[in-house]
């Protein structure tokens, strides 16, 4: 039997097209490779070791054991992170699709309002972080000359360290219980400082989740005599949940792993260590690497843990 | 045949929904109230920036005619750069090195993920190659690997027992080379080209790399913009990872310049840091406003990177 003449050029075809294609993709695998994969086996390497500029010395999960201690400094930037994320994510998520619904109708002027909504997302976090942490300033701050102006009692803000609740509980005298001190103020202050950067952001998501919605929909329902509270909740809420699963997630992932802007406005103080603060500073301030790895790895795994959990919700919840 | 006479339907349905629609005034309130609070933090920034420093001290918003004495007083922006000092190798003011740092470093990057990108994505959504779908789920997978993960081992290769690259341009700008973000956009482009196209061009005698430069990039022109654009501000505002591997002043991008200047002089002097702050974001604003719908456009059809 002879093999067909075509069979050869189709299998020399095939063989050519692979070769191509490895060409074309080498670049950047490589730089995968190097600037990706390899640091996650280095760092976990790393993360079982001593690691400072000197002698190393192997100390197994000794680092890991560090962190995990009880009433360790881990332990307390994680409640900092969770306390963020629970505070930043439905606050900027309820604000963003309250806005994207606004706007969702024939308003005029409605493009110069996603111009402006989006320029805090654009302009460099450490600029506008530094313009609100001088906003914030108990001193010549505006919002402390806004609330002089209106009467109100100044606040500390990004320099207060006791929990809202105390604080409400000592100006106006509200029977809160002395255990529950709520998130520092500098942590809230650090809140609305994350809800102006990334309502605009949030808000075009939801935008064009709206936009992918029939608009026969609305008019079969408003023929029927719904109200608008019927549309939103019938309509609106469950053809949108595939983008707000999605909007959901990534505000979750970005919110614990929120760093520049926090670095700029308090370094870390007042209740704002959250995890990627600590080990950032265990690494740049104290040169302790093989720590600063272990820290990394546990916040890593919370992340994994979160988008899991997520997923899962979402297979329930979520109408495709 | 349906889903034409669908697509029909529904395009009618939509043409006459064109009608004059009520929108209740109080949504202008809102819209309004939002955008202005959106926009004073900028504002505040602008006017700081040109004010006396006595007048930051008294809070006065607007210091200038008709409210107050004041003039603008321009001269902050030459007195920012003059107290951020001198490089020393070149006799530039520091701030325009850290300028000129941060254009090499950002060209570079944008050069270096577009064409890592435009190739990556022609193969991904062209070609067809065993352990195609293996090895772009593991491009994606880079998408889910926190910074944070990566960030120390990073930092430890470019020291002198590796790579021995800290405090160099090359340390800077390797981790952000390739995209795994920039190969999904671009290949949701060329997804999008019909395959006909390419068979015509090979009865035409055109390879793969002919066809590619000459049909595919020009056709996905708008992703590979966006692309570049959002590379250019991500580098721009690229602050951590800079502080890490950079020791000298004249290494420093604009960033991290800042971060510099408003740890050190810059602190107390409101009016100095916000000449500082301006020259930083005045650029990126800029250039959004006049290529901001790319960026819509590319958040959308991926919506990563938050």
């Amino acid at each position: 039997m002879t093999r067909s003449p075509s069979r050869t050029w189709l299998n020399r075809r095939a063989v050519n097209e692979a070769l191509l294609a490895l060409l074309f993709l080498a670049p950047a695998l490589v730089l995968f490779l190097a600037f990706t994969f390899f640091p996650i086996g280095f760092g976990f390497v790393i993360s079982l070791h001593n690691w400072r500029v000197g002698p190393r010395e192997f100390v197994g999960l000794g680092n890991y054991a560090r962190a995990l201690a009880g009433g360790s400094e881990f332990w307390s930037s994680l409640v900092a992170t969770l306390t963020y994320s629970a505070l930043a994510v439905p606050i900027q998520l309820t604000l963003a699709l309250a806005l994207a619904y606004l706007l969702f109708q024939k308003v005029r002027g409605k493009a110069l309002f996603r111009v402006v909504m989006f320029l805090p997302w654009v302009t460099s976090t450490v600029a506008t972080a530094a313009v609100w942490a001088r906003l914030y300033s108990p001193d010549i701050g505006l919002i402390n000359g806004a609330l002089k102006a209106l009467g109100l009692q100044p606040m500390r803000w990004l320099l207060e360290d006791k929990g809202i609740f105390t604080l409400m509980a000592r100006d106006w005298g509200l029977p809160i219980p002395a255990w529950l001190t709520g998130p520092s103020l500098a942590m809230v202050s650090v809140v609305i400082y994350t809800t102006w950067v990334f309502v605009g952001y949030n808000m075009t998501l939801f935008l064009a989740g709206l936009g992918n919605i029939p608009p026969e929909m609305y008019e079969a329902a408003k023929i029927d005599g719904a109200n608008g509270w019927q549309l939103f909740r019938h309509i609106t809420w469950p053809l949108l949940s595939p983008t707000t699963f999605f909007v959901v997630l990534i505000t979750i992932i970005g919110t614990l792993k929120a760093f520049n802007h926090i670095w700029v406005m308090t370094q870390g103080e007042n209740g704002t260590q959250t995890a990627s603060i600590l080990i950032y500073r265990q690494f740049y301030e104290f040169q302790r690497a093989g720590y600063a790895s272990a820290l990394a790895f546990l916040l890593s795994g919370v992340i994994l843990l979160a988008t899991l959990i997520q997923n899962r919700i979402a297979a329930q919840r979520v109408h495709y | 045949m349906t889903s034409t006479k669908a697509s029909t339907f529904l395009a009618l349905a939509r043409s006459r929904r064109k009608g004059p629609e009520r929108v209740h005034p109080l949504v202008y309130v809102v819209l309004l109230v939002v955008g202005f609070v959106s926009i004073i933090p900028f504002l505040w920034m602008l006017t700081t920036s040109v004010k006396e420093y006595g007048d930051t001290i008294s809070l006065k918003l607007w210091p200038w005619p008709p409210f107050g004495t004041s003039q603008p007083r321009f001269d902050n922006f030459i007195e920012a750069i003059r107290i951020i000092g001198v490089d020393r190798e070149t006799g530039l003011p520091l701030f325009v090195r850290y300028v000129l740092n941060t254009l090499i470093v950002t060209g570079i990057i944008i050069a270096s993920t577009v064409t890592t990108s435009v190739l990556a994505a022609y193969a991904f959504a062209q070609l067809n190659f065993p352990g195609k779908n293996v090895l772009f789920i593991i491009v994606l997978t880079t998408f889910m690997i926190p910074e944070e993960l990566i960030l120390v081992p990073r930092a430890v290769m470019m020291n002198k027992n590796y790579l021995n690259w800290y405090n160099t341009f090359l340390a800077i700008v390797a981790p952000s080379l390739a995209s795994a973000f920039g190969i999904f956009l671009i290949r949701q482009f060329f997804l999008q080209v019909p395959r006909e196209l390419f068979d015509a061009a090979r009865i035409d005698g055109a390879g793969h790399l002919r066809y590619l430069l000459t049909i595919m990039v020009p056709l996905a022109q708008p992703a590979i913009v966006t692309l570049a654009l959002l590379e250019f501000i991500w580098s721009w505002n690229e602050f951590r990872w800079v502080q890490l591997v950079t020791a000298s002043a004249n290494m420093r991008t604009i960033s991290v310049g800042l971060v510099g200047f408003l740890q050190t002089e810059g602190g107390p002097q409101t009016h100095l840091a916000m000449a500082v702050a301006v020259m930083v974001v005045l650029p990126i604003i800029v250039l959004y406003l006049f290529t901001q719908r790319y960026f819509t456009e590319g958040i959308v059809t991926t919506g990563l990177k938050g």
